[in-house]
């Protein structure tokens, strides 16, 4: 770690050769030698380093055992750890929990196609300006404000119940397919916002050059706007997207055998709930790689930012 | 005929007047420079000229035609102006040639190949050969706005706007932009240029106007102007420029 730091930018610069110059030609840049006072600064900043570690490691440590200690040595402990640490209901449960996530993982892959379609058709109707389109614009804005308001497991209720109690001819009444429209409902109206804030974050001058050369506004929108708008909201996409695979386990309310009701189906058997810490790590197990897919995303376009010159 | 007759134009941003009518005639082939202090309408004139800005009264006309008509289709209207913005303004997500075939292909339906061939041949003339598949933040501030200039002519436009292309640029790399803009004129083409430099101004316009507070306050040729200008401020104003240069 302190190795990195010093190596990286302090090698002696990488001299262009050029042979037409000779070395000693009246135009050559002074070669750099370091001086005393750099490599002595240098060693001070590597002590720091290895100083900063050890007090790292040692409040960690601390911590660590603090709540290790504090935990373990609390009244209720020995009742906490058979009920949810047991090894023999955590292996009797896992195979039926982990079978269930699957449908988990189906129900968001589904459900996010369908919401990045919703969402990016519900932003692009709200940029219309054209009287003609007043009332799929009014919908739209009506659209976002409902839906982004109402409780995702409300309208899981509402959906899952309410659609096959209307009795209508050829509507789904398969819970999975009515779960799947509820988090599209709700999704679409956060995503929607999300595409529409990456389109207003493209500066107007882009717009004034795509119109300046004729480009109508559908032009403008696909091959100017759109492809700048999309690049810049990916990180808060996925981040709604880390956010909507934990909430496919919402969809457990209308009934069908994914983790969270398998889990509690073997928790409610046994009565005992380590199904439920089962349930949970398999959640944790893909949310964390894809938060930290969106951590990497957004330092990245971070950097590009401050790097390249964005006039 | 004159190309383009801007009559008693006025333009209000928030109940301030930018532009009191205005009148200006452009002649085929003539360039005309637009001079004056920052805020003295140059730059609004110039948009509005090309309907990025909807004027409060008076009348534009191209071709003969009334283009602030508001039956008029912008859009049709655009195809045959050209622009170039201070900042450039290039699409940071395509490439040097996309930049410059975008309206070629989208608008105006040139094919392809011959859009990309017509591109490179552009960029060629205008020494930037080697960057046609280079994006804009890999490119120096005159190299992009030469692209923007050639963006602006790929389409063989009518008449070509430039608002101040030279003021967002070192100046050392300004004479570059002054070059491709030299050429143009060579080739006939009509401009309305809003700048400050004085001195290119004086050599490459056949018209000079001077702007100041939103009033036309007096148009002629170069030579009238920056000598013997008959306006009292048209004078303080080459007055004031030519103190600055002297710091």
């Amino acid at each position: 770690m302190t190795d990195g730091h010093a190596a990286a930018p302090y090698g002696p610069p990488g001299r262009e050769d050029d042979p037409d110059r000779g070395p000693d030609g009246p135009g050559d840049p002074p070669e750099w030698v370091k001086s005393e006072r750099q490599l002595r600064r240098e060693a001070e900043l590597r002590a720091r380093g290895r100083r900063s570690v050890s007090i790292a490691t040692a409040s960690t440590i601390v911590v660590v055992v603090a709540l290790v200690v504090g935990i373990t040595k609390s009244p209720g402990w020995p009742r906490v750890q058979e009920t949810f640490l047991s090894p023999e209901a955590f292996v009797a449960a896992l195979p039926d929990v982990l079978r269930g996530f699957l449908l988990n993982i189906k129900i968001f892959l589904i459900a996010e196609v369908f919401i990045l379609v919703v969402g990016l058709l519900v932003a692009l109707v709200r940029g219309l300006r054209s009287p003609v389109f007043f009332p799929l614009r009014a919908l739209a804005v009506l659209y976002t404000d409902i839906f982004r308001g109402v409780p995702t497991i409300l309208l899981i209720y509402l959906v899952g119940f309410g659609v096959p109690a209307l009795q209508l001819q050829g509507a789904p009444s398969d819970p999975v397919t009515l779960g799947i429209i509820a988090l599209v409902l709700s999704y679409g109206a956060y995503v929607a916002e999300v595409f529409r804030s990456g389109i207003e974050s493209v500066h107007p001058s882009q717009r004034a050059a795509a119109r300046s050369l004729a480009l109508t506004h559908g032009q403008t929108m696909r091959y100017v706007v759109l492809p700048q708008a999309v690049r810049r909201v990916v990180p808060p996409l996925l981040n709604d997207f880390v956010s909507l695979q934990k909430d496919t386990a919402l969809v457990a309310v209308l009934g069908p055998l994914e983790a969270l009701r398998q889990a509690s189906i073997h928790a409610s058997s046994d009565f005992n709930y380590t199904p439920y810490l089962a349930a949970a790590l398999l959640f944790i197990a893909l949310t964390v790689p894809m938060a930290r897919l969106t951590d990497h995303l957004a330092a990245r376009a971070a950097r590009r930012r401050t790097g390249g010159g964005d006039a | 005929m004159s190309l383009l007759k801007v009559e008693g134009v006025w333009k209000h941003y928030h109940r301030q007047s930018v532009l009191r009518g205005v009148d200006l005639e452009v002649a085929p082939h003539e360039v005309v420079c637009l001079i004056g202090a920052s805020g003295s309408g140059k730059s609004t004139l110039l948009r509005c000229v090309n309907l990025l800005e909807t004027i409060d009264d008076g009348a534009i006309h191209l071709d003969g035609t009334e283009i602030t008509d508001p039956r008029a289709d912008p859009d049709d209207v655009r195809r045959r102006i050209g622009m170039v913005f201070q900042a450039y303004n290039l699409f940071p997500h395509m490439t040097v040639l996309d930049n410059i075939t975008l309206a070629p292909r989208r608008v105006h339906g040139v094919r392809a190949e011959e859009a990309e061939a017509r591109a490179r041949e552009l960029l060629d003339r205008f020494g930037l050969a080697g960057k046609a598949d280079e994006y804009p933040d890999r490119l120096s501030g005159g190299q992009q706005q030469r692209v923007a200039v050639i963006r602006a002519v790929a389409t063989t436009p009518r008449l070509l706007l430039l608002d101040e292309v030279t003021s967002a640029l070192d100046p050392t790399l300004v004479t570059e932009v002054l070059g491709i803009i030299r050429e143009l004129k060579d080739t006939g083409m009509t401009m309305i240029l809003a700048t400050h430099e004085m001195g290119f101004a004086r050599d490459i316009a056949d018209q000079v106007c001077f702007l100041e507070g939103g009033v036309l306050l007096e148009s002629g040729p170069p030579g009238q102007i920056f000598s013997e200008p008959r306006h009292p401020r048209t004078r303080a104003f080459l007055q004031r420029v030519l103190e600055a240069r002297r710091m």
